[in-house]
């Protein structure tokens, strides 16, 4: 009988998973806010990189996936009292169901205009909160019935952040996963292979959206419970690009990293002495980012696999 | 593949549905003062859409990618007029320094970060979301957050025509914009130079054969671009005073409109940001449903019906992919 292979990142997988079940017990509050906010990172750029990175679909507006997810947390708590814990769940599907319904018309569109049309949603998405103002609390926000501590969502949040790492590792070792990559590397030879090409690029804009929208559940839920018009602007959107070309496309090793870096640079840059003042903030990130895309094209992970491939030889 | 011109052929349905909506503004400016004064605000505005949306557009028929630093380009070559006429260099003497300097600064990103990465559309992409944030801080580092104010290039008289007022502020933009607009086709259609850029745009393995340099004139392009963004963006001034989210939004609709009239033809952009501009001021006006913060949700709307339909564009001609 043959053993089932274990693939080399799982033990580092598993490490990484008993120190981060073991951090809260010496944080402060203010550094598990800060560990809350990588968790986030984490989940919306892992959906994003099951889009971007695996199917080869650009993507400028996950942070509209994002709003979804947290005003369905928003609106299920504040309107019907339920469960925090459950909304997750339902997050996640209505933020499938919008993903589907998104990934049906942008089948129509490739590189470019893909870029433009998600973009177009991020900018647009918020904006419907301020005019459905009555329902969905305008610029002030919509607050859900309960608040929750620094504890509890550090742990929701990374237990979600694991339980959807599995899930994409997953859905993209296997079939899908393969048939996602033919599509992003050559859509006349997938489908000449038997892929269809709208139901696997349908399938990934569903599951993409799903992990932004539980993202954004937890976003509100860190945020005092709010959900904002505000807070899921343009540049959240940005952000979470920016974080998957970190991280690096195509890969899941580098999201770590990618999330570290959009979740912990506020914080960095303002202790910096060097930039001091918050925008400096910007321009380091600008500058990461430029440098990461010339000098790493593939990110944090292309830059573990080198090492990898170094080792071994 | 098909072979791209330089000017997307027009369809006669299009040319009748513009001729068309040329009539309504027409009747409607004469019928109806607030008409007509919406209108010219709405080319005004528009103008400045279509300014950038050409500059959009130049780079993408080259190489088939959309610099989304484009607004915050414009809004730092906007800084720096503000910073010449801080020093006592007088508006006019600003205004042509700033486009030799936004040429300059144009070409020294595409030679430096744009070009080793040219191959991918999504690396671009990103790079240029990358140059986005980094302009914006390093603009609100130096200069910070809070508004600016320039002296305004043409005054601020108003006109009066029968019952209508036109602000001079308004007329001097259409004039500056379009002119640079001709300047440019003049450029592309009559100089050598234009000639070479066209055809490294649309043949670029065959210019380079019979000897144009390529790559410079991507790079021209690139530059030419950010010119059109320094008038765009001093173009803006006056309305939004200075601040490092000018031009912001003004991207966006520069993006509606580039894709309205087809993202390949240069004509299209121009003509597709005066209709958004009239478009979203008139139903502004008119209809109750389009408040203000549905500005901009409606000029997407546009982005995406176009897409939808007619991904084409107005101007543009559809490609054909043989397998």
């Amino acid at each position: 009988m043959r053993l089932p292979r274990i693939p080399a990142g799982l033990p580092v997988a598993a490490l990484a998973g008993l120190v981060l079940a073991l951090l809260p017990f010496t944080m402060s509050g203010y550094h598990e806010a800060l560990a809350v906010q990588v968790a986030i990172f984490f989940i919306a750029i892992l959906g994003l990189n099951i889009l971007t990175g695996y199917t080869g679909q650009i993507s400028i507006g996950h942070g509209a996936f994002m709003a979804i997810g947290g005003y369905t947390t928003a609106v299920m708590s504040h309107y019907h009292h339920t469960n925090l814990i459950l909304t997750l769940p339902m997050a996640f599907a209505i933020a499938f169901v919008c993903g589907v319904l998104v990934g049906i018309p942008a089948l129509r569109f490739s590189g470019v205009y893909l870029a433009l049309a998600t973009f177009a949603l991020a900018v647009s998405v918020p904006q419907l909160s301020l005019k459905f103002s009555k329902f969905l609390g305008a610029r002030n926000g919509l607050q859900t019935s309960k608040s929750v501590s620094h504890d509890w969502l550090y742990g929701v949040s990374w237990s979600c952040a694991a339980i959807l790492f599995v899930l994409a590792w997953l859905v993209l070792r296997g079939r899908t996963g393969r048939a996602f990559r033919a599509v992003r590397d050559s859509e006349v030879a997938a489908v000449s292979t038997g892929i269809s090409l709208p139901i696997y690029k349908v399938l990934a804009f569903g599951i993409s959206a799903a992990f932004a929208g539980v993202a954004g559940s937890i976003f509100v839920l860190a945020t005092f419970g709010y959900a904002q018009p505000d807070e899921f602007g343009v540049i959240l959107s940005l952000e979470i690009l920016v974080g998957a070309a970190v991280a690096g496309l195509g890969s899941l090793w580098g999201v770590l990293a990618g999330a570290a870096f959009i979740g912990l640079l506020p914080f960095i840059s303002s202790s910096a002495p060097l930039i001091g003042s918050n925008h400096g903030e910007d321009v380091v990130r600008g500058l990461i980012v430029v440098a990461v895309m010339l000098l790493l094209p593939n990110g944090v992970a292309g830059l573990l696999a080198r090492l990898a491939r170094l080792r071994r030889v | 593949m098909g072979v791209r011109r330089f000017t997307g052929d027009l369809s006669l349905p299009v040319l009748a549905g513009l001729a068309a909506a040329c009539v309504f503004l027409v009747v409607g400016c004469l019928s109806s003062s607030i008409f007509a004064q919406q209108t010219v605000a709405g080319l005004a505005q528009g103008v400045i859409y279509g300014s950038l949306a050409l500059a959009l557009v130049l780079i993408y028929r080259a190489t088939e990618v959309i610099n989304f630093a484009q607004g915050e380009l414009a809004m730092a070559t906007t800084y720096i007029a503000y910073q010449l006429t801080q020093w006592g260099v007088s508006y006019w003497a600003a205004f042509f320094l700033t486009l030799a300097i936004a040429f300059v600064l144009g070409v020294a990103i595409q030679v430096t970060v744009i070009r080793p990465i040219q191959h991918s559309v999504i690396a671009v992409v990103i790079v240029t979301i990358g140059l986005f944030v980094l302009i914006d801080g390093l603009v609100t580092w130096k200069f910070g957050a809070d508004l600016k104010f320039m002296p305004a290039p043409f005054g601020n008289r108003v006109y009066h025509v029968g019952a209508v007022t036109f602000a001079r502020q308004d007329l001097g933009t259409l004039v500056v914009a379009i002119g640079s607009v001709v300047v440019l086709w003049l450029l592309f259609k009559y100089t050598k130079l234009g000639l070479a850029m066209r055809a490294a745009a649309l043949r670029p393995a065959a210019a380079s054969l019979v000897g144009v340099r390529v790559k410079a004139m991507l790079a021209i392009g690139w530059g030419l671009a950010a010119v059109l963004g320094a008038i765009a963006g001093l173009m803006t001034e006056p309305t939004t005073f200075l601040q490092p989210t000018m031009m912001q939004a003004v991207l966006l609709y520069a993006f509606a409109a580039a894709v309205l009239g087809g993202l390949e033809s240069p004509a299209g952009a121009v003509i597709g940001g005066l209709a958004l501009g009239v478009f979203l001021n008139l139903i502004g006006q008119y209809i109750g449903f389009a408040t203000s913060e549905l500005r901009l949700p409606i000029a997407f709307a546009v982005l995406l019906g176009v897409l939808l339909l007619k991904p084409s564009g107005l101007f543009g001609h559809r490609k054909v992919r043989r397998v």
